[in-house]
């Protein structure tokens, strides 16, 4: 009873905040409902029991994707006008996107519901009847059977952020701005600074 | 309590339910209570170390002056600029006090006094952290207002960056523990120091990571030296700056709220959470609530005792300790704290005693031969 409640209360706000997401006009109030369904998709994972999947997405996407997305959007300059302007251009592609994605979703649906998954029964029962938490379970599998797989990601992951700091590492160029040195900085201490001095009345200072 | 709401005739689900929702409020209200005298706590010391008496007239000790504050501040009148994002300018205080009400959930406050005992508590907790962030940087875009904004960005930037090395450093801890369970990490640490200290940070590997947790705290939770979000000098109030009434009231009640949590979490994490100091039986006759709150509140002088005596980091000094200094030592203290255990064999003893069989099982499951665990599908 109150699992109904809670699911439907979940997936009503998804649904509810993904068709705000592209209906809305402001883009920062698009990123927002955006984070809205994350969130509540999380709510969801935790119903079927994925409690670690779920901390997951907000903390990845919740908390570090979408803020960026924010970041961005908020610093954009956007011409609303402009950007409704490609509506009827942009339709069509649109529409063919999300038949494609309405296909796969179809798709995924038949097979799952097919059978043949080795890991757990359709209504997602059985990793719940081997009575383990679910870090131990996806780390089992993770570090066991698909160390491999989880590996080459790890490392196509870091060859991205390697590339991402050579495309846009700039050497800094020679006169330009000196470079700080923080220790140099606290280091200094006033007597490096200043000086001391008690001219006579309309001398002057010579340093 | 679920065993009472259940004997006025509510089915099991349905009492658990209510029995959930009672705990919730009380424990916010215990919160919002503490916030309220640990702001007066807050002023007492930085009128003690600035040589000034501190509130002192509403209340004995003026301590019902946090009372009196949140009177006045309950009476105004709330202002929201014409140019603001009225939606989201109204949405970010009361995120942001959201968000710092619900990590207490997980928090126990004594051996099974906690809300919800989930297995990923810890994660639970970074991620309702890393929420804490869309308060901030919403309420400086929609005050449509300069100092707000920069104050957003510098926010922003800021919780991100020291929650990378906080995670690095919770997995260290975990990594000891062996376990994600805040209850279960507290018990971990009875006599884990020779055998006499209930504290993870006597390690020589935790030491280091809990000055590290500390200092990242400091600057999670925008407090001097890392209080750039409200820097006076130069900008205003920061991202409170177009705020009034109770909307900048749940700003610094939500701000206080994580202070405390914080703390707590240094205290759960590698000072014992509610075992007493020692490992010694007549210690354990103290109620746990009592050491936990105790170790807190300590944990809290020393946030104000900093606030009071140091100055404010330059932004670039706070981007260079965060990125060049806690995170390749958080980094480099996980992979020596793993070989560390790997090879004094602390992981054996931790996956024969809690995690159960199937977990190898299921690794082992092979397609041709159907387990218990495939039988059901």
């Amino acid at each position: 009873m109150i699992q109904a409640i809670a699911f439907y209360f979940f997936a009503t706000i998804v649904v509810g905040a993904a068709v705000m997401t592209i209906m809305a006009k402001n883009p920062v109030h698009s990123v927002l409902w955006l984070i809205m369904a994350f969130f509540n998709a999380a709510g969801l994972m935790v119903l079927v029991g994925a409690e670690f999947i779920a901390m997951l997405l907000v903390i990845v996407y919740v908390g570090a994707v979408a803020v960026l997305f924010l970041f961005v959007v908020m610093m954009l300059d956007i011409d609303f006008a402009a950007m409704r302007a490609g509506f009827s251009r942009n339709a069509p592609l649109g529409l063919a996107v999300a038949a494609v994605l309405l296909a796969e979703l179809l798709l995924a649906v038949g097979a799952y519901n097919a059978g043949g998954i080795t890991l757990g029964s359709p209504d997602g029962s059985a990793m719940q009847a081997a009575e383990v938490s679910n870090i131990e379970a996806l780390g089992a599998l993770l570090y066991g059977r698909y160390i491999l797989l989880f590996e080459i990601a790890g490392i196509i992951l870091l060859v991205a952020m390697i590339g991402a700091i050579v495309l846009t590492f700039q050497p800094p160029k020679p006169g330009a701005r000196a470079r700080q040195d923080v220790g140099k900085q606290t280091r200094r201490r006033p007597e490096d600074a200043t000086v001391m001095k008690n001219p006579e009345i309309g001398q002057g200072v010579e340093l | 309590m679920t065993a009472f709401f259940q004997s006025l005739g509510l089915s099991y689900e349905w009492a658990w339910t209510v029995a959930t929702v009672a705990a919730i409020v009380i424990v916010s209200l215990l919160v919002m209570f503490s916030v309220a005298m640990v702001i007066y706590v807050d002023r007492k010391v930085l009128g003690a170390i600035m040589l000034r008496r501190g509130p002192n007239v509403v209340g004995p000790f003026g301590l019902l002056q946090s009372f009196a504050d949140g009177l006045k501040v309950f009476l105004q009148e709330t202002i929201i600029p014409t140019a603001a994002n009225k939606g989201i300018f109204l949405l970010a205080p009361i995120i942001t006090f959201t968000v710092a009400l619900a990590a207490w959930a997980v928090i126990p406050f004594w051996d099974g006094g906690v809300i919800a005992d989930i297995n990923v508590g810890l994660l639970y907790i970074l991620a309702i952290s890393s929420m804490g962030v869309y308060g901030v940087v919403m309420s400086g875009w929609a005050s449509n207002s300069k100092y707000p904004f920069f104050s957003a960005m510098r926010a922003s930037a800021q919780m991100i960056s020291y929650e990378v090395s906080i995670g690095f450093v919770l997995v260290c801890v975990v990594l000891f523990a062996g376990t994600f369970n805040l209850s279960g990490i507290v018990n971990a640490q009875q006599g884990f120091g020779f055998g006499l200290i209930n504290a993870y940070a006597v390690h020589p590997l935790l030491f280091p990571m809990w000055v590290v947790f500390f200092i990242s705290a400091l600057a999670e939770t925008a407090r001097a030296p890392f209080d750039l979000t409200e820097a006076e000098s130069e900008l205003v109030a920061g991202y409170q700056t177009e705020y009034s009434s109770m909307s900048f009231a749940l700003f610094w009640l939500g701000e206080y709220a994580n202070i405390l949590l914080m703390c707590s979490l240094n205290t759960l994490l590698f000072w014992g959470g509610w075992l007493p100091p020692i490992d010694w039986a007549p210690l354990y006759l103290v109620p746990g609530i009592i050491w936990f709150l105790l170790k807190t509140f300590a944990f809290f002088l020393m946030f104000s005792w900093i606030w009071a005596t140091v100055p404010r980091y330059r932004y670039d000094q706070l981007m260079r300790l965060g990125w060049k200094v806690f995170l390749p030592m958080s980094l480099l203290f996980v992979a020596v704290t793993s070989g560390y255990l790997m090879a004094t064999g602390h992981f054996d003893k931790v996956s024969t005693a809690d995690m159960p069989a199937p977990a190898t099982e299921i690794v082992e499951a092979n397609p041709a031969q159907p387990t218990a665990v495939r039988g059901q599908s």
